[in-house]
């Protein structure tokens, strides 16, 4: 089977910062990635050139079989164009830090709005996939709920939902808890927990050792661009050989 | 007195501080600037409001046209030709502000221009000059196809529709523009991670939400508007102030028929500014203002 992600010296820059200098990687159907570092790492930018949120600058990436923002003819690699990039887009779902809930919607009005506007689903089959979604987030009675009426960690549930109700292949968390009250980072995490178990394919961007410990198979340090270092939870986390590594997790945990 | 009050904080100390004003009455701040600037105010009106009543102005003659047929048909038509062209407007306005936001540079460019003519102008020239076009194209239509004489199909209506219309849409392209880039860019992340192409993902997630901040600068457009078309009266297109003219240019009451009209744009911006709040807390809907709450409308 074709991994889900390959990346090839994937390299990104914003004005004249070098984000990602270069990322080597490939990622498989089924697994929990997790990636750690430092902030100005590049791990956010690496996960937001995935779903195309930020446009590529050098090396190749392969996402569901599909090269990544291009169409290969010949030796010519042609931009594709908004449609196509969009249509790319639906292998991902995305969680992000800070949410992102249409204020202007419902918890379930959030939910059905990809799969009925860009999918063309049916509105009652959509409102029934979602009710089913927010109940398996443990939020079945909240589906009239405004964004506004709901605590962070609901809100982060129903941002899940809403990535999930376009069952999509791949699915990136982009820090999913920074953003909390400590209170509230347990509920969220135990979502994604169920989700890994039920086999999803995950990356997840950070800072929740423990739970990169318990639930990922593999775990990515990277630090300044560059993958530093990477392998099983109990290595990177536990025996790792490199002095950033080290540095990163005692400064994390003390 | 500092060391006092560390000492015994709650209760001061041996001086007067120690006493339990806890069950004392409250008194009130008296708020004499009030009183005096209401009597003021009030004074000031009524002195305004006697100069008319006793000036050279025969009410009864306003009294005698408020409500005559033509000033009704003028009346009618200024609320006619307010509505078309801030709809004009509006539509201009909003796919404007998207061009002034695209990546295209000349889509991005054209929009600019747009807002730089028309704002740069006049609207009593653009009027005339729409009213006018013939001058400059004796013909419209397809050359050899389809064609008729532009003095035929530029009528005071519609000249004053298009110099409205079109002037309106530089000035809501801008309010529209201010509405867009104040939502959240987190917005356009959501949407695009949904799948949306740009411009669902703007009438779908963006739009609405900018509303917020677009409807109560429109709604005052929207009322400039109503006394915007009095200038159509130039170029003859029978609104209320035209209808007015032409009873005065007959039993020359200039006063009494302006005030005939006056009272009717009172009538007519009152209306509008009721109707403005209602719209305003519909699209407050999940943005934490008081009332936004209700379910109503959360099916659009």
């Amino acid at each position: 089977m074709t991994p889900i992600v390959r990346s090839v010296g994937l390299r990104k820059s914003f004005g004249g910062f070098e984000a990602l200098k270069g990322i080597d990687l490939e990622i498989d159907r089924g697994e929990v990635l997790c990636i750690v570092g430092p902030s100005g790492s590049g791990k956010s930018t690496f996960l937001r050139c995935i779903n195309q949120l930020e446009a590529i600058d050098g090396g190749a990436l392969w996402v569901n079989g599909e090269l990544v923002g291009y169409r290969r003819t010949g030796r010519k690699l042609f931009e594709l164009s908004e449609r196509e990039i969009a249509r790319q887009r639906l292998a991902t779902g995305m969680v992000f830090q800070r949410f992102n809930l249409f204020p202007h919607k419902t918890a379930l009005e959030n939910v059905i709005e990809g799969p009925v506007q860009v999918l063309k689903t049916e509105r009652r089959q959509a409102e029934l996939a979602a009710n089913e979604l927010l109940a398996r987030v443990g939020l079945a009675n909240k589906c009239g709920a405004y964004p506004i009426e709901l605590s962070g960690g609901q809100q982060q549930r129903v941002a899940i939902a809403r990535a999930l109700a376009m069952k999509p292949a791949l699915m990136l968390f982009d820090e999913p808890t920074s953003a909390l009250d400590p209170e509230l980072v347990g509920e969220v995490l135990s979502v994604m927990r169920d989700l890994a178990r039920s086999g999803m394919t995950m990356i997840v961007v950070t800072h929740e050792l423990g739970f990169a410990r318990e639930v990922a198979n593999r775990v990515l340090f990277m630090d300044q661009g560059l993958v530093v270092e990477a392998g099983s939870p109990e290595q990177v986390l536990g025996r790792p050989t490199q002095a950033r590594t080290r540095d990163f997790i005692s400064a994390v945990l003390s | 007195m500092a060391s006092v009050l560390s000492e015994n904080p709650v209760m001061g100390g041996r001086d007067g501080l120690t006493e339990d004003i806890s069950e004392f009455e409250h008194v009130r701040r008296k708020h004499v600037g009030r009183y005096v600037s209401a009597a003021l105010i009030v004074a000031l009106v009524s002195w305004v409001v006697m100069a008319f009543a006793h000036g050279r102005i025969e009410w009864a003659i306003v009294g005698q046209y408020l409500a005559v047929r033509s000033i009704v048909v003028g009346l009618g038509n200024t609320v006619l030709m307010t509505a078309l062209a801030m709809l004009l407007g509006v539509s201009i306005g909003v796919t404007v502000a998207i061009m002034r936001l695209s990546a295209n540079p000349v889509i991005n460019w054209a929009a600019a221009g747009y807002v730089w003519f028309f704002r740069g102008t006049p609207v009593l020239l653009q009027l005339l000059l729409w009213f006018n076009l013939a001058l400059v194209f004796p013909n419209l239509g397809i050359p050899g196809l389809v064609e008729v004489p532009t003095v035929e199909v530029m009528t005071p209506f519609l000249a004053s529709l298009l110099g409205l219309g079109i002037n309106q849409g530089a000035y809501t392209s801008e309010v529209v523009r201010a509405g867009l880039l104040s939502v959240d860019q987190g917005q356009y992340e959501a949407a695009k991670a949904i799948g949306m192409p740009r411009l669902q993902a703007l009438r779908r997630i963006i739009l609405p939400q900018a509303m917020r901040v677009i409807v109560p600068p429109i709604g005052n457009e929207l009322i400039g508007m109503v006394k915007l078309t009095s200038l159509a009266s130039v170029i003859q297109f029978p609104e209320i102030v035209y209808s007015a003219e032409n009873i005065y240019y007959a039993n020359n009451r200039v006063i009494e028929l302006l005030i005939v009209a006056g009272i009717w744009y009172v009538v007519v911006v009152t209306v509008l500014s009721a109707l403005q709040g209602r719209i305003e807390r519909h699209f407050a809907r999940g943005a934490g203002a008081s009332g936004a709450m209700t379910r109503a409308g959360a099916s659009t």
